[in-house]
């Protein structure tokens, strides 16, 4: 198990298995926010869903509107258990999370990188703090 | 980021689900932002009333708004999707949706003025007050011309800091980072108002700061081309202000080439079929020019052009002449994600506005030819 210190952003406590990126995503132009996959042919996430999973990605681009869109996957059952941004966290995921009652951190400057897609990751937000369940 | 004993209560729903839901909003962007607290606002401007802008999803958020809540400073809206006065070619569903948002928001009790340009129609706070503005026009405008100062806000922020009544002091709040660090030194005769507005969009697409500097004469700066740049900069990037007194910085030069490159990114055809004017829309001084230019003289082509209603109000006869002229006179909306004009109808339009093409282009997929006003005119009237 390894803890990793990260900034609450929107609190709350969640764990799922993590999908990880090194891109950006387009909230706006990227999601089918009925089954909450990305549907970006140049995203390294191209066709996965973000559903039940502990999403680790850079940080959102794109129109402030996108925050829209969590609200749309969570509405619809769809949208992540958890998310770490890995740069610095933008006000499109920060107020998208916010009304979509997902647990967000900043996780900049911590290293996610050896991480693999389906470990077991937990988000404390409320104490800032990230665990790896290792294997 | 700090809250009072007062904002924390507010945040638990001690105060009801619409001041909690604002606190969590406030909450996560002050976290975002590394702000310290929170600070009081004069205006809130709210951006996110098109039905094409927030979707289905701002349809549904919006209307779940707890029926208590309402704005506690003086709040305005932006352009919705139509003039709600004409008899417009939209589908049943869009208006039922965009019906459902300005009913949100009334609800809550802004005041439905349905523009862009707050800044031309409304006495907006004094200089050096603080505001939350989430048109990006706008709010480079009153940051950059006015000395009022907001940051450039969300349709979620915006609503957020409208209903506490504050906004998280961080970024252009904070008057040591209204400071630019490169600064674009024109080196061509910048004269029309569409070249001050490609100004605006390389300056705004070159900085990665919240404040860009403008080597140019501020004296020169009327409402209309400070319009053009504020509107550039807003489309282009994250920038939220532009300064024309400018030390220590990296000069970066906007030359023939640099210009060209913004203009033939935006500007892909010769003609239009169609004449837009706004985006933002138009005020006062921009219908009085263009009624004087097309004096006595018709559009070629079909024209529309996007105004708030409160300015129509104001100059009932040079309405009357433009329409004369065969203008369309739209209210209410802007041609920002419009649906009023479709690649069903229009191939190409020309328009004077970078914002206008930038959006023409991108979200409605229609060809433009971008010229400045008077070329408009001279060209396209008889």
């Amino acid at each position: 198990m390894i803890k990793i210190n990260c900034k609450k952003i929107v609190g709350g406590k969640a764990e799922g298995l993590a999908l990880l990126s090194n891109k950006p995503l387009n909230m706006l132009s990227m999601f089918d926010t009925k089954t909450g996959q990305i549907k970006d042919k140049d995203h390294d996430l191209f066709n996965q869903t973000v559903k039940n999973r502990v999403l680790i990605f850079p940080n959102c681009i794109g129109s402030s509107v996108g925050a829209y869109i969590f609200y749309s996957l969570k509405i619809n059952g769809v949208s992540p258990k958890a998310i770490i941004c890995t740069n610095k966290c933008d006000i499109i995921t920060a107020s998208g999370c916010a009304i979509s009652d997902i647990p967000l951190v900043d996780g900049t400057g911590s290293s996610f990188k050896s991480l693999n897609n389906n470990t077991k990751v937990t988000v404390d937000a409320d104490n800032q703090i990230v665990i790896i369940h290792t294997v | 980021m700090e809250l009072t004993r007062k904002e924390e209560k507010a945040l638990q729903g001690e105060y009801g689900d619409g001041l909690k839901l604002a606190y969590k909003i406030l909450l996560s962007i002050g976290n975002a932002n590394n702000a310290t607290k929170l600070i009081p606002i004069q205006w809130a401007h709210i951006s996110g009333v098109n039905f094409n802008t927030i979707g289905e999803a701002g349809v549904r958020f919006l209307s779940q708004i707890d029926k208590e809540t309402k704005v506690t400073v003086t709040t305005t809206l932006n352009p919705m999707g139509y003039d709600s006065k004409k008899n417009n070619n939209i589908s049943e569903s869009f208006k039922a949706n965009q019906l459902s948002i300005i009913n949100s928001y009334l609800s809550l009790g802004v005041i439905p003025s349905f523009t862009c340009i707050p800044y031309e129609i409304f006495n907006l706070p004094k200089k050096g007050e603080i505001v939350s503005f989430a048109e990006s026009n706008a709010a480079v405008f009153v940051n950059s011309i006015l000395g009022i100062k907001t940051n450039k806000e969300s349709s979620l922020s915006s609503l957020a800091s409208a209903i506490t009544g504050k906004t998280p002091y961080s970024d252009l709040l904070i008057d040591d980072l209204r400071k630019p660090t490169i600064s674009i030194k024109p080196d061509i005769d910048i004269k029309t108002e569409s070249d001050f507005g490609l100004l605006g969009y390389f300056a705004g697409k070159i900085a990665k700061d919240i404040c860009v500097g403008l080597e140019i004469n501020s004296e020169s700066l009327d409402i209309i081309k400070s319009k053009a740049i504020s509107a550039g900069i807003g489309t282009s990037g994250m920038c939220g202000m532009f300064t024309t007194k400018n030390n220590d910085c990296e000069i970066i030069s906007f030359g023939k080439t640099e210009q060209t490159q913004v203009k033939d990114d935006l500007s892909t055809a010769e003609k239009g079929d169609l004449i837009v004017f706004g985006s933002p829309q138009l005020g006062l001084e921009e219908l009085n020019l263009l009624g004087h230019l097309i004096e006595g003289k018709k559009f070629k082509k079909p024209c529309m052009i996007f105004c708030p209603r409160s300015v129509t109000e104001c100059n009932n006869k040079m309405i009357k002449a433009l329409k004369k002229a065969g203008a369309d006179i739209c209210c209410d909306s802007c041609t920002c994600l419009t649906p009023l004009i479709t690649k069903n109808e229009y191939d190409s339009i020309v328009t004077n506005s970078i914002k206008c093409a930038y959006y023409m282009k991108h979200a409605n997929k229609i060809d433009v030819s971008l010229k400045d006003t008077k070329s408009i005119t001279k060209e396209y009237c008889e």
